[in-house]
């Protein structure tokens, strides 16, 4: 689909946002037409979520205007846009996990019957309506928190159709989905723009916006760099766009020299995992993927002494090595970076300084118990100026990062404990491309040093592009170890989904 | 950052307001005497609440602090009475306090009960301990030596006061300069990051629990020094002055965040409504009254700057 020759159903022009000492939004103009799906790309920190914001009501806009159906558009808030159709999906779900299904879609306006009690006959019926219309076929009766993460986004979204929403924007919403649940997520999406919806899409995944996207508008700085059909663009000119400039290589592998086994694992099990074995060698980078629910994190959280493990013979450093707890973990010389770093990698309350320091904080214990104040802000300096992490000073607040700075806090936290295995569970999710190659590079430097790096990750394309090893798991268990001029995709994906088992080490 | 100085001073420009509203219906307010008296009230509370301060930065929240608080002056006036040292007596009794927030801390850390209701728990066990322990009835610490702790006088300030001072600068250092203050921090910002990173979030929890059964004891000591006695019934409805104090003070119920300076605020706060209630003779029934509406106005307020 072409530019539409229909009139746009929302014209954003001239929006800008100022917040205090920022601006966020330089004079954007944006649109979208009745039937499509428009990607709005840009890095971390570009100004996507600052326009979606005031767009849906949640912030209001220094100047510019906008017009929705033809009439000027303003808002007074979130309900208001709602009221209006327009709806948004955020990454983090709005939904109570106690409350079933149709509850969520209707809550706060609930139908009643002329008594004045719940209409439970009416509410779980017309949420039946909506959820068939998606093609769920879950009870509307089901409760939200027994869902997996894709179905939930299902109720999102028969939420946004029961206010006949004729703009929903989706943020990223196959973040935490699985392969067969963003398929039909693509599915639900056509259907929408078929039915003359506008649907706004907001990924970092290059790939998906491809695939689902009719149109693409770009934002770098506050400003919109432009827009254009999605078939007259490439993922380099794309790429190009949002950070102007020419990306030399999007996976800057060095071959690897690998050194001696500094982690062997054999035949590991706890509650996740079973009969779990593999080596991860000094100077390289051991990929591991598979598909959600196969046990990746939980193998690590083993190795990390952050879960019980059954039984299992690990080795570091050809020691023998059973931690009970993440400090005792770290006091051996592993480190776990967390796939989840807002919940389970940082204190977001905290300044980088002291999340940085956090788990040495030993280290700069003077007299009297006393922390020397300068100790840390060297420390923390060295790590800001290594990783090149993008802050006006150490003090600063982690809240107040982009995705890929805080990602970088969270290697930082790791790296210092002076790690012999580190441990990346999703090292650039939510991080745009530029801190992507960053975090790359930085891969490449800790290999160099003798460190054993364990990437987990999701994404094929940075498995087959950073390992140097590709370790698959199916269900709890290692299905295959593939050597790098060994491993393609197809490879993959039959381990992953247990077709068949591979060579083991 | 101006913005943000103002956030933090606002509890303090608070305390200014209700002084200079106070002093002015009341000129009796701001004699020395009176002030020393407000304080001398005030220590007890502030002692409480900076215990309260570490565990409510951590995410918690502590009951048993008056029941503690009881059965410490308990045990120390029956020490005293069975003619045990001073120092020994009071060391015993702090030593006390300690091994009783920390079993408290062990049922909310190892035994994963929430908070609310393990210390609940704790704060009604103890006040049946006192009860049997006393058997309903005062028990009389009227030696010298004892009764100058709450009682007595050093340059002309109420002895109680220095403890005050003293128990809140070194709260203030700890939290604020040395690595256990840290990771209360972070365990109330992040429990499950702090734990991922290394900490023993369990062990310091517990601490922190313990931190706030010492100081509970030590506002036994003080109080059962003043009143020459120790009272089964002492420190009721004590846990509620306390989170009062620390929550006016500024610090987040969530965790994370807050000061010691912010808590000395809030006891000050409370301390000084409850000594000009009594100035303007409002009867005792309007009292809890207007401090429940003062609090209410105070948190009100501090709402506005989160939203």
């Amino acid at each position: 689909m072409a530019t539409p020759a229909a009139a746009p159903i929302l014209e954003m022009r001239g929006i800008s946002k100022q917040f205090p000492g920022v601006q966020a939004l330089v004079e954007v103009d944006f649109r979208t037409f009745p039937g499509e799906v428009m990607a709005l790309l840009g890095e971390n920190g570009a100004g996507k979520s600052t326009l979606m914001k005031i767009l849906c009501g949640a912030y209001p806009k220094s100047s510019g205007e906008m017009v929705f159906k033809g009439r000027p558009l303003e808002l007074k808030g979130p309900r208001d846009a709602q009221q209006q159709g327009i709806a948004i999906i955020h990454q983090e779900l709005n939904l109570i996990r106690e409350l079933s299904i149709a509850e969520n879609i209707f809550l706060g306006r609930e139908p009643v019957t002329r008594a004045g009690n719940l209409d439970w006959k009416r509410l779980n019926a017309e949420a039946q309506l909506l959820l068939a219309r998606l093609g769920v076929t879950a009870s509307p009766r089901t409760l939200v928190g027994t869902l997996s993460v894709g179905q939930q986004q299902m109720v999102e979204i028969a939420k946004a159709l029961s206010f006949d929403a004729s703009i929903i924007i989706m943020d990223e919403p196959t973040g935490a989905l699985a392969e067969a649940e963003s398929l039909s997520l693509f599915r639900v999406i056509r259907e929408l723009r078929d039915s003359g919806r506008s649907v706004i899409y907001i990924s970092h995944r290059l790939k998906e916006i491809f695939e689902i996207s009719d149109r693409i508008t770009v934002l770098r700085d506050g400003r919109r760099i432009g827009e254009a059909a999605t078939a007259d663009l490439t993922e380099d000119s794309v790429i190009e766009m949002m950070v102007g400039r020419r990306l030399t290589e999007q996976f800057p592998h060095v071959p690897a020299v690998p050194g001696p086994v500094r982690l062997s694992v054999e035949r590991l099990q706890n509650r996740f995992t079973r009969n779990a074995s593999f080596e991860a060698r000094a100077g390289e980078i051991l990929g591991v993927t598979g598909l959600m629910g196969a046990g990746r994190t939980e193998l690590a959280l083993a190795l990390y002494g952050a879960v019980p493990r059954t039984r299992g013979k690990v080795l570091l450093d050809g020691e023998p090595y059973a931690p009970s707890s993440p400090h005792e973990a770290v006091a051996r010389g592993l480190a776990y970076v967390s796939e989840d770093r807002k919940e389970r990698g940082l204190v977001l309350g905290l300044s980088i300084r002291a999340n940085i320091t956090l788990p040495v904080l030993k280290r700069f214990q003077k007299l009297l118990f006393c922390l020397s104040g300068r100790g840390e802000r060297r420390a923390a300096h060295a790590y800001v100026e290594r990783l090149a992490i993008k802050t006006p000073g150490d003090a600063q607040l982690v809240r107040n990062l982009s995705g890929g700075n805080q990602q970088k806090v969270s290697i930082a936290k790791g790296l210092i404990t002076a790690p012999k295995v580190l441990i990346l569970d999703e090292p650039t999710r939510g991080v745009d491309v530029g801190a992507k190659q960053e975090i790359y590079n930085l891969m490449n430097e800790f290999k160099a040093e003798g460190l054993a790096i364990v990437m987990i990750s999701s994404e094929l394309p940075e498995i087959l592009g950073m390992s140097d090893r590709i370790m698959v798991m199916h269900d709890g268990q290692v299905t295959g170890v593939l050597e790098r001029g060994a491993a393609n995709q197809e490879k993959i994906m039959r381990l992953a989904i247990g077709l068949e088992e591979g060579t083991r080490e | 950052m101006n913005k943000n100085l103002f956030a933090r001073l606002r509890p303090l420009i608070g305390l200014l307001v209700l002084s200079i509203a106070i002093s002015w219906f009341s000129p009796r307010f701001l004699t020395t005497g009176n002030i020393l008296n407000v304080l001398r009230q005030t220590s007890i509370n502030a002692v409480i609440a900076t215990g309260m301060t570490f565990v409510i930065l951590t995410g918690g929240i502590d009951l048993s602090v008056g029941s503690i608080l009881a059965y410490a002056g308990a045990v120390m006036a029956a020490l005293l009475a069975a003619h045990l040292a001073l120092w020994a007596g009071v060391g015993l009794v702090l030593l006390l306090g300690a091994v009783i927030g920390a079993v408290t801390g062990l049922i909310i850390t190892k035994g994963k009960v929430q908070p609310f209701i393990a210390t609940f728990v704790s704060m009604t066990l103890l006040r049946g301990a006192t009860l049997v322990f006393t058997d309903g009835r005062p028990i009389t610490a009227d030696q010298d030596a004892f009764a100058s702790l709450g009682q007595g006088y050093g340059f002309g300030v109420p002895v109680p006061v220095f403890i005050m001072i003293g128990v809140l600068g070194l709260a203030y250092y700890v939290l604020r300069h040395t690595r256990f203050g840290r990771y209360v921090y972070a365990i109330g910002g992040n429990e499950q990051a702090s734990r991922l990173s290394g900490l023993r979030t369990d062990a310091i929890k517990t601490t922190v629990y313990a931190v706030s059964g010492v100081l509970a004891a030590l506002a036994g000591i003080i109080l059962t020094s003043r009143l020459s006695s120790a009272q089964p019934t002492a420190g009721i409805g004590y846990e509620l002055d306390a989170i009062a104090a620390v929550v006016l003070g500024g610090t987040s119920l969530a965790g994370g965040s807050g000061t010691i300076f912010g808590t000395l605020i809030g006891a000050l706060i409370i301390g000084i409504l409850n000594n000009a209630l009594n100035l303007m003779d409002v009867s005792s029934y309007y009292q809890m009254i207007a401090k429940g509406a003062i609090i209410l106005i105070a948190v009100l307020l501090d709402r506005k700057r989160d939203a």
